[in-house]
């Protein structure tokens, strides 16, 4: 067992906290580094995914889990990152080019329809979000002239300095910087003024407007900052899927991302990754299993989004800290063994903050 | 003449529209004025209404009025043990918590719903069918017209309901101040399972009046998401607000399909919905509350 001594008031805001995380976390990565030379190119290709949905779990786990916002739009951002710099690229414009402008270009769009509906409490914001998801969707549809409507849209092949990005191999390395990029961040984020701000919106508005924070501004700021980083996973996304067709970007896709947010874990940066394997696991896991099941569970046409909607149930019922959350409670038991008590991680009795009187 | 006829017309099956929007908005407000939760599956429980109704009708064949009452009633039971066996359980956690729970819900209703009576469309016999009545010139369907003449009549059951009977007062004095409720003896909790019946209730009417019009189906849940463009409109606090924001929607909206070009009519809701969000987020029928710290 470690004893964290602090000594330091920078040691509350250090990235590691101590020499442990750096060497587990340096594992992970030399590990993650390796994959693609020893598994095959379908798992590989897989994996790439999981890194994309990693991508947009931490934008929006910005916004949810840390600014306390919710958003049921992100697949928009998505669409609208993934378009942006399809459309790019097709005008003859490098890749390394299109990445950010399309990052920025989404988190502009955030921060459009952020300014007048961050006004609103929670309810109205997750509902004007998915309004707007599907207003999105519906111009994705029609905008025939840039989108190409339903006969869709062939991404055109991103080249990095003449290396040819999109192979299983290429959009697996390309989205693990991206990631990388990403998680360090949010990680130097939330260790800023910025950061800190946003916590205090999640857990009380009216004291962190009272201790000088422009609650607009901020929620702003973190609404653009999550759809930027999901306009990245967009642009990525568009290379794995290749042929961008506009109906994929509906409410469905982003309550998978909320999923891979409640699932993951709220409040951690960690979550939206655990989140992600969870959400792009799953399904290949019912594939692979799907012609054992009994009784023809496995051909019923709606078990994917069922089981979504069941595990979303049974997390938010019995486990509201989600993998994360669970991860957490493993390594308590070993780290404390075998002081673990009962009472470790009873949930405390709490109340919902009335947003009615406002 | 003509034109006049046909906007009329329009009007009327926009009406018609719109108070199914409504009753469905009716369902969130009453829930939402209560417990401070909004059901995202309140769309998929009307279908679950329109379902077990067709499955009492066409396949039990119960006549169609006892039909329509007992799956009103079935529903509402539903909504009761619902209420009591899941959403009391996350009384107290964050509101998007409660969001997502239910649009989790959603999603296992509609596969269940799809497991039980197949993923096709189904419809059953009303005695609404395929009907006209020609008021001097004007030809409108007996099913729209069923859906007014149902909406305005359980306008005013609840109307009685809320203003005249005790358990209809208790569910007031609950959703105004639970404390005080608790100090009068009034079973909270008992009535919040109560109000979740009510709107379950709602949900299954809805579904059932809607059957005639267009069949029942496993994804007729998503018109729930044009129910919250009524109920923002009606400012998400007020009954009468949510049906009149009902119908306002489904009558922009079929005027929308008539003369804007196609693909318009889909948006409408949505773009009503944020457009009232950003001028008047209060809705048009909102009390003002302040709130000291």
């Amino acid at each position: 067992m470690r004893y964290l001594f602090r000594t330091n008031y920078r040691q509350d805001t250090a990235l590691w906290k101590h020499s442990g995380d750096l060497f587990w976390y340096g594992l992970l990565l030399a590990v993650v580094l390796v994959i693609p030379m020893v598994m095959g190119e379908f798992y590989v290709g897989e994996l790439g995914a999981v890194f994309i949905f990693a991508i947009a779990g931490v934008g929006l786990m910005l916004l949810v889990g840390y600014t306390g916002l919710i958003s049921l739009g992100h697949a928009a951002f998505l669409g609208i990152g993934a378009y942006m710099n399809s459309v790019l690229l097709s005008h003859g414009v490098p890749f390394v080019v299109t990445l950010p402008v399309s990052g920025l270009f989404t988190a502009a769009c955030g921060a459009a329809i952020g300014r007048p509906t961050l006004r609103m409490s929670g309810l109205y914001l997750a509902i004007a979000t998915l309004a707007f998801g599907s207003i999105v969707g519906t111009v994705f549809q029609k905008w025939e002239a840039v989108t190409g409507g339903f006969d869709g849209f062939a991404v055109p092949t991103p080249y990095f300095f003449g290396i040819v990005l999109d192979t299983a191999n290429g959009i697996y390395y390309t989205s693990l910087v991206v990631l990388l990029f990403v998680l360090w961040l949010s990680a130097n984020l939330l260790r800023t003024p910025i950061g800190r701000a946003m916590v205090a919106i999640r857990d009380s508005e009216v004291s962190a407007q009272s201790m000088g924070i422009h609650l607009a501004q901020y929620k702003t700021l973190a609404f653009a900052i999550s759809a930027g980083i999901t306009g990245l996973a967009g642009a990525l996304f568009a290379h794995y899927v290749r042929f961008l067709a506009p109906d994929a970007f509906d409410v469905l896709l982003s309550v998978q991302f909320v999923t891979i947010v409640f699932v993951g874990g709220l409040g951690s940066i960690r979550g939206a990754i655990f989140g992600a394997l969870f959400v792009r696991l799953l399904p290949q896991f019912i594939a692979i299993v799907r012609d054992d099941l009994p009784f023809g569970i496995g051909r019923m046409p709606g078990l994917e989004p069922s089981l979504f909607g069941l595990v979303l149930v049974l997390v938010i019922l019995f486990q509201p800290g989600g993998i994360n959350g669970l991860w957490l409670k493993i390594k308590h038991w070993f780290v404390a063994f075998p002081l673990k008590r009962r009472t470790s991680f009873r949930r405390q009795k709490s109340y919902a903050r009335s947003e009615r009187l406002r | 003449m003509e034109d006049a006829a046909r906007l009329l017309q329009l009007v009327v099956n926009g009406a018609a529209a719109g108070c199914i929007y409504g009753l469905i908005a009716l369902g969130f407000v009453l829930i939402y004025k209560a417990t401070e939760m909004v059901n995202f599956a309140q769309g998929d429980i009307m279908m679950l209404g329109g379902f077990v109704a067709y499955a009492l009708v066409a396949h039990h064949g119960m006549p169609y009025w006892a039909g329509a009452l007992l799956a009103i009633a079935i529903t509402a039971a539903f909504g009761f043990v619902l209420d009591a066996v899941v959403l009391r359980r996350v009384i107290g956690q964050p509101q998007f918590a409660v969001v997502m729970l239910t649009l989790g819900l959603g999603f296992i209703f509609r596969a269940a719903a799809g497991i039980t009576w197949g993923y096709d469309s189904v419809g059953f016999n009303t005695p609404f069918t395929n009907k006209t009545v020609n008021i001097s010139g004007l030809i409108l369907g007996d099913d729209n017209l069923s859906i007014i003449v149902g909406t305005l009549v359980l306008c005013a059951v609840l109307f009685v309901f809320f203003g005249k009977t005790r358990v209809g007062v208790a569910m007031q004095a609950a959703s105004q101040n639970q404390l005080a409720a608790y100090y009068m003896g009034i079973p909270v909790r008992t009535i919040f399972s109560m109000i979740w019946a009510i709107s379950a209730g709602v949900a299954a009417l809805a579904g059932i009046l809607l059957s005639p019009v267009s069949m029942i189906d496993v994804n007729m849940g998503v018109l729930g998401i044009k129910a919250f463009a009524a109920a923002v409109i009606g400012g998400f606090g007020s009954i009468p607000g949510s049906l009149i924001g009902g119908v306002i929607v489904g009558i922009v909206e079929q005027l929308a399909g008539y003369y804007l070009p196609a693909g318009f009519q889909e948006v409408t809701s949505n773009v009503v919905l944020l457009g009232m969000l950003i001028l008047r987020p209060q809705g048009l029928f909102a009390e003002r509350m302040g709130k000291r710290v």
